[in-house]
């Protein structure tokens, strides 16, 4: 008796086991001693504008968007950062001018800037956020919100050097 | 089919039950609140993708022949308009959607998109497009290609799965209990005439060993 080695339950089964094994994040890459360094996520770059200004809060806020900037290897808090914020708003697309503002970290290298508050769009709410000053390799972030509901975000930066 | 005006309470409920199934949908998502922060090109993109799920219903009915009142002649029309109307409305969705944010729909298509359920939308645009090609080559030119409707029933089982994975995990302007129901329907109408389709392969195998 022959014994097919692909066939359809095997195909079935392969690609599902294959299907949760990547969505339980078990496949991870080896990872270096120390902090690591944060990697750009997938589209985070999208609609970017380089150059956003400082701002004390994006249009008229209600929302808040946190995080910290820490230094890789030693996760040492980097003060003084400049990081760039955008999102689809109740008062803009992501493309408007006046969806983005820039903040600086305080001496904690923690940053937190009020902006518009967050909408769905394609599909997820969601926020962009991008280290882009020189000193350290460029960033950028993607952080979805659990909820559309959300009234504010975080997002974590580990800066590798330049 | 010829059994259908025999129970007119039942021909009645089937359209009443595909009509709120058609339209329900969209009128929840034209109440969607998310509409007040988009632009015309943006809604018009989201809503050709709603209306093309609402149509997807109609596909497997009418080519199973489960429809009332409609003939098989008729039947084979409407599956075609339906057929080249999703085309269209692919087209626009993601044209639209390209025209919004052009960064995010190349993401998409070139399949590095972070939004997972961009992949199963590519991937069912390219069976709509690969379906209605595959017929046009089949009629238009009388090419005589063995296993087509294998191969068009395959097609649609990808289109199918594609749409409703990428239908459900979009946070968008549908409301998620109506949006569920309607792709449930869709994922049972496919299941029902591949169920017939089967049987109906069983008899003329049967018949071709006879």
């Amino acid at each position: 008796m022959t014994r097919e080695l692909i066939t359809r339950r095997n195909l079935l089964v392969t690609g599902a086991a294959a299907l949760v094994t990547s969505a339980t994040g078990l496949m991870v890459p080896a990872q270096a001693a120390g902090v690591a360094p944060t990697r750009s996520m997938r589209g985070g770059a999208n609609n970017y504008r380089p150059g956003a200004p400082i701002v004390q809060r994006i249009g008229n806020g209600g929302f808040w968007m946190s995080g910290t900037v820490r230094r890789a290897g030693d996760g040492a808090p980097l003060a003084g950062q400049r990081i760039q914020i955008w999102a689809h708003t109740t008062e803009g697309r992501e493309r408007d001018a006046r969806s983005h503002g820039a903040t600086l970290t305080d001496a904690d290298g923690v940053f937190r800037l009020e902006m518009p508050q967050i909408v769905p769009t394609f599909g997820q709410p969601h926020a962009h956020l991008a280290y882009d000053s020189g000193d350290f390799e460029t960033v950028f972030l993607r952080p979805v919100m659990r909820s559309p509901g959300d009234t504010s975000l975080e997002a974590q930066f580990v800066l590798q050097a330049a | 089919m010829a059994d259908w005006p025999k129970h007119p309470f039942l021909c009645v409920a089937i359209w009443a039950v595909l009509a709120l199934l058609l339209v329900v949908p969209i009128g929840f998502a034209a109440g969607s609140p998310l509409l007040q922060w988009r632009v015309g090109i943006y809604i018009l993109a989201g809503f050709s993708g709603v209306a093309a799920m609402s149509l997807l219903l109609l596909q497997p009915l009418l080519a199973g022949g489960y429809l009332p009142g409609v003939s098989s002649a008729q039947a084979r029309r409407l599956h075609r308009w339906i057929g080249c109307s999703l085309v269209v409305l692919v087209i626009v969705h993601v044209g639209g959607l390209w025209v919004t944010s052009p960064p995010d729909v190349v993401d998409a298509l070139l399949f590095r998109s972070p939004t997972v359920f961009s992949y199963f939308g590519v991937i069912a645009m390219w069976a709509v497009f690969a379906s209605a090609l595959l017929v046009t080559l089949r009629t238009r030119l009388s090419f005589a290609l063995w296993g087509w409707q294998q191969i068009h029933t395959g097609l649609a089982v990808v289109i199918v799965i594609g749409s409703v994975v990428h239908a459900l995990l979009i946070v968008g302007t549908m409301e998620m209990i109506t949006k569920s129901l309607l792709c449930l329907a869709v994922v049972i109408a496919l299941l029902v005439i591949l169920v017939k389709r089967r049987r109906w392969g069983r008899q003329s195998h049967m018949i071709r060993r006879r």
